[in-house]
């Protein structure tokens, strides 16, 4: 195995907080639009949000491994997704 | 349809190993406040509600998971390397015995999850009122497991929690404000 | 910021068993208040976000521990 970018080296819990980060703005958003969907303001910075989040997760997903099932990621060879750690683990 | 995703919402980190606040900590995973049936309670009303609330149902039912997984982290992390006897003073002795270390949807004095815990009564404001009243709930007992540990990893993670209990709180009040809205009022002649 | 804790002074009996505690504590938090959260409100930066569990300063609520509020004298 590689020994650059394992799963639990520094940039792996640094890209995983702020890909936490991101995804908690637009969670945020997306409840605060449920309640308020005519707030233009709000929408356009969750659509822009939602396109950097896009970045990050790309950069994750190069280094650590697939964050989606069922074919919303991609797998490198071989199949990526039972690779440790699982969310709990971490 | 859902998908998973490989990651926690919020980091989760506990400085040391404690059974007995693992025990505590599984009423936030099989109580009658819960997360279990907090996702299970809003998920299940989406269906008899107007469409207007659907969608706020929908996400944070979905968010209820993220937490419900945090819980479990938080219980993993603090049993993980536990020895019999540490589970045994802890008051696990009978998880221990049924179940070993794995999880159970139970409270924390042992009593295994059930649907009554929840509600769907098919009306839109007493369904609301109840999310409401379920949020403040949960909302309590994260602040009776922060007073009752002084893991300071454990507390944040825990604090985040409440938080988002004080955030789906407004939402659901917002909602039933959506519904109390004058342009939806049948017209009385 | 306006102080989310309301306090009371409850009976204290000459019987009661243990030493009392003479002001007791809970919390009135923000959604209490907002009513309807107004458009455009402030927000944290995204990862101060994260760490407080919400977007909007309004919304934010701390709590330390009952530990710090009870036992107070008044």
């Amino acid at each position: 195995m590689n020994s650059a970018n394992q799963p639990g080296d520094k940039r792996y819990y640094e890209l995983l907080e702020q890909l936490q980060a991101i995804d908690f703005v637009l969670v945020e958003l997306n409840l605060y639009l449920d309640t308020h969907p005519t707030d233009s303001n709000a929408l356009e910075q969750f659509n822009q949000q939602a396109e950097q989040r896009w970045a990050i997760a790309q950069e994750f997903e190069s280094l650590y491994g697939p964050l989606l099932n069922f074919g919303h990621s991609y797998s490198g060879y071989p199949w990526q997704w039972n690779n440790v750690p699982w969310p709990w683990q971490v | 349809m859902w998908i998973y995703e490989k990651k926690l919402q919020y980091p989760v980190r506990v400085s040391k190993c404690d059974p007995q606040m693992a025990k505590f900590l599984i009423e936030q995973y099989g109580g009658a406040d819960g997360e279990l049936a907090a996702a299970l309670r809003y998920l299940n009303q989406r269906y008899t509600i107007p469409d207007k609330v659907i969608g706020l149902l929908t996400d944070i039912g979905t968010e209820e998971f993220a937490h419900l997984e945090m819980i479990a982290t938080m219980v993993y992390k603090l049993t993980k390397d536990a020895t019999p006897d540490q589970l045994r003073e802890a008051g696990l002795g009978a998880h221990y015995a049924n179940h070993d270390k794995a999880l159970f949807y139970e409270n924390a004095s042992g009593v295994p999850w059930t649907a009554s815990y929840i509600q769907a009564k098919g009306d839109p404001i007493a369904d609301l009122y109840e999310d409401i009243a379920a949020e403040e709930k949960a909302r309590a007992t994260y602040q009776w497991l922060i007073d009752m540990t002084d893991d300071v990893d454990l507390q944040d993670s825990l604090r985040f929690l409440r938080e988002r209990e004080i955030v789906h709180s407004l939402r659901f009040r917002e909602a039933v404000e959506i519904l109390k809205e004058d342009q939806q009022r049948k017209k009385v002649f | 910021m306006y102080s989310q804790i309301r306090v009371y002074y409850p009976y204290i009996s000459p019987f009661d068993p243990c030493p009392p505690i003479r002001v007791k504590t809970y919390q009135v938090n923000p959604q209490l208040f907002i009513g309807f959260q107004p458009e455009n409100l402030p927000q944290f930066s995204p990862m101060e976000a994260l760490r407080l569990g919400t977007l909007w300063p309004a919304l934010y609520s701390p709590y330390s521990g009952r530990g710090d509020q009870e036992g107070l004298e008044g």
